[in-house]
């Protein structure tokens, strides 16, 4: 049941960050060289800390008690809000660049709307991550053009992971009820007034990649309301692992 | 006797020669992790801000902070996190500038704007002064550093960006 749309709307933010977060830490000793390992470890740890700060907010609003970790790890896939794009698997380093450069180019003009956000909390934490997203983004962005205007494979690669998680960025620009009351409020942003910027961004990197960019046919949804692909689960049993072991456990 | 004012600066005193754990040569106030410091009653405040959300340096921080304090004789301290405003290394002071390129980092090149996507930012070598640098990789060793290499000297060194 629903706390309230404040609650909703912090928490899907902080889903987000926390599962594309976790899916980068993934890469860690598995990076192609040693500068992508730094830097995918560097990304993760800014979403995480950005999910902390949310998570830590969401608590307070709900009021039961409930703080980040218990947020994080005592959650099942059902609780949880993130978009479907965030929790698609790792792939080969072309799809998590693509993965990353999808969301980025979607944060980081959220996150610069939200620094202007009634509440006063959400407000600072967007500015911070916005900071963070401007880099991300570059580095993501400027990895699709070295892959897509880059080798034969490297490109087919890029390719192929933009036409597989495509279907998972229409849901990024929905809006539902818990959020319209927010959006009219002044608290949250509204998605659809960010997606000229991000046709933008992305046709401009595409166009540098040589990469097509793929027709919008029809788009997944679920993850907002609770609906995951079987991946979720998956990476909450690793996640979520020593929570569920060992219970209350803590460093 | 103790007034507000001296302990306010016998506080400030202590919590601003706290050292950054991975930049050693660098303290929170040089950095400006270190906002404010505040008596009320015989309580200090001392209010911090991290560099990044997830800067991982920042609960070591804290509790050094409040080493600090209690090496100083204060006994009745609370350090608090500040988010906003949101930092920025236009705060660096120039002191820590000058310490961070003799410690071999290239200090961050301009003050903080928003970019355009694909902007270059041309850092000398804090080694050898030369222009002629290219970045290796937009992240280093920590969240705040980019990795840069000299085609003069053919050094690789650290750049603390700009944010």
């Amino acid at each position: 049941m629903a706390v309230s749309p404040l609650y909703d709307y912090t928490l899907r933010l902080a889903d987000n960050a926390l599962i594309l977060g976790h899916r980068l830490s993934e890469w860690i000793g598995h990076a192609p060289v040693l500068e992508e390992e730094l830097a995918l470890g560097n990304i993760a740890l800014d979403l995480i800390g950005e999910a902390r700060a949310l998570y830590a907010y969401a608590g307070s609003v709900e009021g039961k008690g409930r703080d980040e970790d218990a947020l994080a790890y005592l959650r099942d896939a059902r609780e949880f809000r993130n978009v479907l794009l965030v929790e698609q698997p790792n792939g080969d380093f072309a799809a998590t660049i693509v993965r990353q450069a999808l969301y980025a180019a979607f944060v980081y003009p959220l996150w610069r709307a939200l620094a202007a956000s009634k509440d006063k909390t959400l407000a600072a934490i967007a500015a911070k991550a916005e900071k963070e997203a401007a880099y991300h983004l570059r580095h993501s962005a400027e990895w699709i053009i070295r892959l897509g205007d880059g080798t034969t494979e490297s490109h087919r690669r890029a390719q192929a992971a933009l036409d597989q998680l495509w279907p998972y960025t229409g849901e990024l620009f929905e809006v539902d009820p818990i959020e319209e009351s927010l959006i009219a409020n002044g608290v949250a942003v509204d998605p659809r007034t960010l997606q000229s910027e991000w046709n933008h961004t992305l046709d401009d990197c595409l166009a540098q990649a040589t990469l097509d960019r793929p027709s919008n046919r029809w788009m997944q949804t679920g993850g907002r309301r609770g609906r995951h692909s079987e991946h979720l689960g998956h990476l909450l049993a690793t996640m979520q692992f020593l929570q569920r072991a060992y219970p209350g456990a803590t460093w | 006797m103790v007034t507000a004012e001296n302990l306010r600066e016998r506080a400030w005193r202590a919590a601003a020669g706290v050292v950054d754990p991975e930049i050693p040569v660098l303290t929170i106030a040089d950095l400006g992790v270190l906002r404010d410091v505040r008596v009320a009653g015989d309580t200090v405040e001392v209010t911090i801000t991290p560099t990044y959300s997830g800067c991982p340096a920042m609960r070591l921080i804290e509790s050094e902070v409040g080493e600090a304090l209690r090496r100083a004789g204060i006994g009745s301290f609370h350090v608090i996190t500040m988010l906003s405003p949101a930092w920025t290394t236009d705060w660096l002071s120039a002191d820590g500038k000058r310490k961070l390129a003799e410690f071999g980092i290239a200090p961050p090149t301009s003050t903080a704007m928003r970019r355009a996507l694909f902007t270059k930012e041309r850092v000398p070598c804090p080694r050898c002064g030369s222009r002629e640098t290219e970045r290796i990789s937009e992240f280093g060793s920590t969240a705040c550093k980019a990795l840069y290499r000299c085609r003069s000297c053919a050094e690789p060194f650290d750049y603390f960006k700009c944010h």
